[in-house]
């Protein structure tokens, strides 16, 4: 059984058709990437599967269980947390504040401690600005507090909205390379990107949206050659 | 009295008055700061809480620091009850719709009271046998001791609360950003209830404070002291906790000093040449948030 299956999933903005049923799934265990242009609906599928957003049409289904009706705050205690676009950090609240508020619905105090020193050991960095205000963190940093943010509820299930927007080249590798390392700890990962290239490199499985529709799907390897992917998202 | 000791009085009444204003406008500022709503029905919750105090302690029969914790906590209920019946189904209506309505629910409950209480103003128990302590020049009275104590372990007790507790935390998170604090787990809808009760007893409390200092409370007693509470959280910059309480300190000094060395017919109109004089200089207010700050 997939830990996540997407199906015939229908969303609407008011008269806008973002998502034209789009279904798809994630294994346990697997890193899948959804990849596609600008507005193809994207953040949409991953604001909808936290709750962010009503469905009109289709199923969404993690661990079993649909998640339609369950209201946004009760999905991360559920082992689905989400590192959204744009990463979405509580600026005037110091780095280590942002953590403690991925832990919210965590009670034992001696576990959070643990998990908080597993992060900072993830990400040093955050380790040496623990108090300073999360809004003053350079794009990279946020980016770390984002992601350490989304971790620390002990997901199943971490959705990534675009973790390499608007960072350095080398700072993506970084980002990347810790993605794998969280994956191969045991968590199974929905990753959207636009940095087609790097986000097939890394994932088990990819599906391609455009305007509200999967319109590719396969290995990400087996994809990384494909010569319409190619063309239209590697550049080549 | 020599001018010096004048001010010197002045500005101790001022204080102790001003700390009252604080613990009205923090409401204003906290549930600003959390749906960006003017709650203008805050000064009745003000005036309730006073009755509610007022029924405490002549029926109850109780004392003056019992009552004041029974106020705060019907305060807190009537201010979560008004918040769910009145302002949450306009949560996502245009913003004149929950200003019109809270002002509707103002003018509601203040009629409610003068139905229930009547419309005279009733003495408030001599609860503290009056006291004057030399203090230099001026004198300062054990009310405005009590006053300004309860005022300032209320908001000591408030800053622990908001910058040092779970539930503090994920009431700056939700200001910031309602979305990303579902993400967190927050249920936003309990934490709003939550502002609302605490800002509601902040304002009952402060009812009580000031029916003891005046000897009286009536139906309209919200009305002023809710304008200035408004007026001190713009000063100090709406939204912004610490502004509040200085908000307030200023305001209640400067009515102080004004009809002091001016005239007490200006006393009322003090808070309004402030609240223009902000909106005209400052508008973010003393304390508020600068543009580059905001994300
Ligand atoms: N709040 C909204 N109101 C109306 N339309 C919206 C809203 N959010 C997104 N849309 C529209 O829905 C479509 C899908 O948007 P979405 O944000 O999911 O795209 P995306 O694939 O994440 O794009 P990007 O790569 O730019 O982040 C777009 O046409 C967009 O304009
Ligand atoms: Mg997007």
């Amino acid at each position: 059984m997939p830990i996540l299956e997407v199906n015939d999933l229908h969303i609407y903005y008011g008269m806008i058709h973002a998502l034209r049923g789009i279904s798809f799934t994630v294994e346990q265990g697997e890193i899948v990437t959804l990849l596609g242009a600008n507005g193809a609906g994207k953040s949409t599928t991953l604001r909808a599967i936290s709750g962010l957003i009503p469905k009109t049409e289709g199923e969404i289904i993690f661990e079993g269980e649909e998640l339609g009706k369950i209201p946004a705050h009760q999905i991360v205690g559920r082992g689905l947390s989400q590192v959204p676009e744009g990463r979405r950090i509580f600026a005037t609240l110091s780095v280590e504040e942002n953590l403690l508020l991925g832990a919210y619905l965590r009670k034992n105090k001696k576990e959070i401690r643990k998990d908080l020193h597993y992060v900072y050991k993830l990400f040093p960095r955050l380790l040496e600005r623990k108090n300073q205000r999360g809004g003053n963190l350079s794009g990279g940093e946020q980016q770390m507090l984002a992601m350490g943010r989304g971790l620390i509820s002990r997901p199943k299930l971490l959705l990534l909205d675009e973790p390499s927007m608007g960072l350095a080249p080398i700072l993506v590798r970084e980002i990347f390379n810790t993605i794998r390392e969280i994956n191969q700890q045991g968590t199974t990962v929905l990753l959207v990107e636009q940095n087609a290239a790097l986000a097939l490199d890394l994932a088990d499985r990819a599906y391609v949206l455009e305007t509200g529709e999967v319109s590719v799907e396969g290995d990400a390897k087996t994809l990384a050659q494909d010569s319409r992917i190619r063309r239209a998202y590697l550049g080549a | 009295m020599e001018w010096y000791a004048l001010l010197i009085q002045q500005v101790i009444n001022g204080l102790a008055l001003g700390s009252v204003y604080s613990l009205i406008a923090l409401g204003y500022t906290m549930v600003y700061g959390i749906i960006k709503l003017i709650n203008f029905a805050h000064g009745e919750i003000y005036m309730l809480g006073a009755y509610f105090g007022f029924y405490a302690i002549t029926v109850w029969k109780l004392h003056l620091a019992p009552a004041l914790i029974i106020s705060m906590a019907l305060a807190s209920l009537l201010g979560i009850v008004l918040e769910r019946i009145a302002y949450k189904p306009l949560r996502n209506a245009p913003r004149i719709a929950a200003l019109i309505t809270a002002i509707g629910a103002s003018l509601f409950l203040q009629s409610a009271a003068q139905f229930t209480f009547g419309a005279n103003f009733k003495p408030f128990p001599q609860v503290i046998p009056f006291k004057r302590i030399a203090l230099g020049p001026a004198y300062i009275t054990n009310r405005q001791l009590i006053m300004f104590g309860v005022a300032l372990i209320l908001m000591v007790v408030l800053h622990i609360i908001v910058q040092y507790t779970r539930v503090g935390r994920a009431m700056r998170a939700v200001s910031l950003d309602k979305e990303a604090a579902m993400l967190m787990g927050i249920n936003v809808d309990r934490i709003i209830s939550f502002t609302f009760a605490l800002g509601s007893s902040l304002a009952a409390a402060g009812g009580i404070l000031v029916g003891m200092y005046y000897n009286r409370i009536d139906p309209y007693m919200g009305m002023m002291p809710g304008l200035k509470g408004f007026t001190a959280a713009v000063l100090g910059g709406i939204g912004v906790i610490p502004g509040a309480v200085i908000g307030g300190l200023i305001m209640g000094t400067a009515e102080n000093l004004v009809v002091a060395f001016g005239s007490s017919t200006f006393r009322d109109a003090v808070a309004f040449a402030i609240l223009i004089l902000v909106l005209l200089l400052k508008p973010g207010g003393l304390l508020g948030k600068s543009e580059n700050e905001k994300v």
